[in-house]
């Protein structure tokens, strides 16, 4: 009973995460040769540069959709809570792998939600701005400066974006188990005590996950 | 034109062929000569074969209506009424004014889709054009369009094909009171000079060249009767220049951004090289509840045989 792996995302969950994460490197490989002439080369990988063009917005579309489902199902657990302002103050001992000081967290670390409101902000941002700049269909209802702000803003969030998931990435390569558990679902015990105890103690009801906010830290 | 004629192409970041030394070239359009009898329209139609639908009278003799991908130059007619209470029919023969500092030719993602000329004009090559419509973006101008029919960008080519062999623009050709003329950019401001001075002898004192600083100057420009006030000519731009919102996207923030990008990969990739990765020891046993550790007193405590009770002082 003590050595039984822990779900941490079940089938849907990880289904549409991998889904808005294909639909993402899609929209940023479109977009990046979009971006920048060095790389107008990526371009290739969709058929050259008109079919990029036309479909880099539809991408982008389905990407932000799915991607809302994600916020509907994890929203909640990325609530700030009292432990994570400590946390991220010790967010330098976190980097250097040292746990002496590092009070428990929830399923998420600050961290996470950090990148979890980040991402939604972003998403919303390149939504409005791509509606704006999509010439086929939207274009003609809005005024030049909207149009060259919408531009700007669309590029901006883009790159806080592929920003926040070169992060996501690699905390992933980081923090091994994070990524087979949005692989297949699992948890080992230990690993969610080591990385999420408070939300560990959650799932198992050792205890109450309320009286413990602080002990530790 | 030769490849080497090629002086700036879009989404290119080294140089391009630019050794050899060529004239730059220019059309002025005297705005005060022009008549509005759009044989310019017709002569640009006929020479680039363009068909524009016949569209709808919107209470002004602009026909079209507007610009379009199968509209590449059109007479806009303003109806000005002057200080003294006269008017003054404006017209102006609006079309792509080939700046210098092309902002279409900066918001390009494509490569090669727009270039510019060694003679200054500057090309749209829809073989090359993705339809994104970037150059509309950039221009200060309004002139690019997107063609509904195949998603390309259009604009005026300042007849680049017959002025690579030698003729005149098709509408220079054809303008029967002579407002349109071409030549050498030199020439051309000369004659503009000439005509100011004739102007100014008749009353028109704010007569001036419309070749703005703010793109570099063009190599279309306009004789005006009031060059103080080129908005009055259907909004021509007083100072036209590449909004800084296009110039922040296209300029520094592109290679900054890429290099951020690299420098985060980078930064990644030297944590794992010198932190490593973070491991979970699976033999911690993870249930253990903390209230089973024993608690043991670290002190170091004096032991004397001697006294009652056996200790030097009281254990915890």
């Amino acid at each position: 009973m003590k050595d039984k792996p822990i779900l941490r995302y079940n089938a849907n969950e990880r289904t549409n995460h991998w889904l808005v994460a294909i639909l993402f490197i899609m929209a940023a490989l479109s977009g990046l040769a979009l971006f920048h002439p060095a790389l107008f080369w990526l371009s290739h990988l969709f058929g050259g540069g008109p079919w990029t063009r036309i479909l880099h917005p539809f991408i982008g579309v389905l990407m932000f959709v799915f991607f809302l489902f994600l916020v509907l199902r994890f929203w909640r657990a990325n609530f700030f809570i009292a432990n994570d302002r400590l946390w991220l103050r010790r967010i330098d001992r976190v980097m250097r792998n040292e746990e002496e000081g590092v009070p428990p967290i929830g399923k998420y670390n600050p961290g996470q939600k950090l990148l979890f409101w980040t991402l939604l902000l972003c998403m919303l941002v390149l939504l409005l701005s791509g509606v704006v700049i999509w010439r086929a269909w939207f274009s003609q209802y809005f005024g030049i400066g909207s149009i060259r702000l919408a531009t700007l803003l669309h590029a901006l969030a883009a790159f806080v974006l592929v920003l926040s998931i070169i992060i996501h990435i690699y905390a992933g390569v980081w923090i091994k188990g994070s990524v087979s558990a949005m692989l297949h679902g699992w948890v080992s015990r230990a690993w969610a005590k080591k990385h999420h105890e408070l939300w560990y103690r959650e799932v198992t009801r050792e205890d109450p996950p309320d009286s413990q906010i602080g002990k530790k830290g | 034109m030769a490849s080497q004629d090629i002086i700036a192409r879009s989404a290119t970041t080294t140089a391009p062929p630019s050794i050899r030394q060529q004239e730059e070239v220019a059309k002025l359009i005297d705005t005060t000569k022009c008549i509005g009898c759009k044989a310019c329209q017709v002569a640009c139609s006929e020479w680039n074969e363009l068909r524009d639908e016949v569209g709808h009278s919107y209470g002004t003799y602009d026909n079209p209506h507007d610009l379009g991908a199968e509209t590449w130059t059109l007479m806009r007619f303003t109806e000005h009424e002057n200080a003294d209470g006269n008017l003054e029919w404006l017209i102006r023969k609006d079309g792509c004014m080939h700046c210098a500092d092309p902002g279409c030719l900066k918001a390009c993602p494509s490569p090669g889709a727009i270039i510019k000329h060694a003679n200054g004009i500057v090309d749209f090559n829809q073989d090359h054009c993705i339809g994104c419509g970037y150059c509309i973006t950039g221009c200060p101008f309004n002139i690019p369009r997107i063609s509904q029919k195949d998603h390309k960008a259009y604009k005026c080519t300042l007849c680049s094909d017959r002025v690579a062999v030698g003729l005149e623009p098709a509408c220079v050709k054809t303008c029967p009171t002579g407002a349109i003329v071409f030549g050498s950019k030199e020439d051309m401001k000369e004659h503009a000079a000439e005509r100011i001075v004739d102007l100014k002898s008749r009353g028109f004192d704010n007569a001036g060249l419309y070749d703005p600083d703010g793109v570099g100057g063009t190599h279309v420009m306009y004789v005006l009767h009031h060059a103080d006030q080129p908005k009055l000519y259907a909004g021509l731009p007083d100072q036209p220049v590449i909004s800084p919102l296009v110039g922040l996207w296209k300029g520094i923030s592109k290679p900054l951004a890429l290099l951020a990008m690299g420098a985060a990969v980078l930064a990644g990739f030297f944590h794992y090289v010198r932190i490593g990765p973070n491991r979970v020891e699976e033999d911690e046993h993870p249930s253990a509840p903390d209230t089973s550790v024993h608690v043991v007193d670290p002190a170091v405590h004096v032991y004397d045989p001697h006294k009652p009770g056996g200790q030097g002082e009281e254990r915890p």
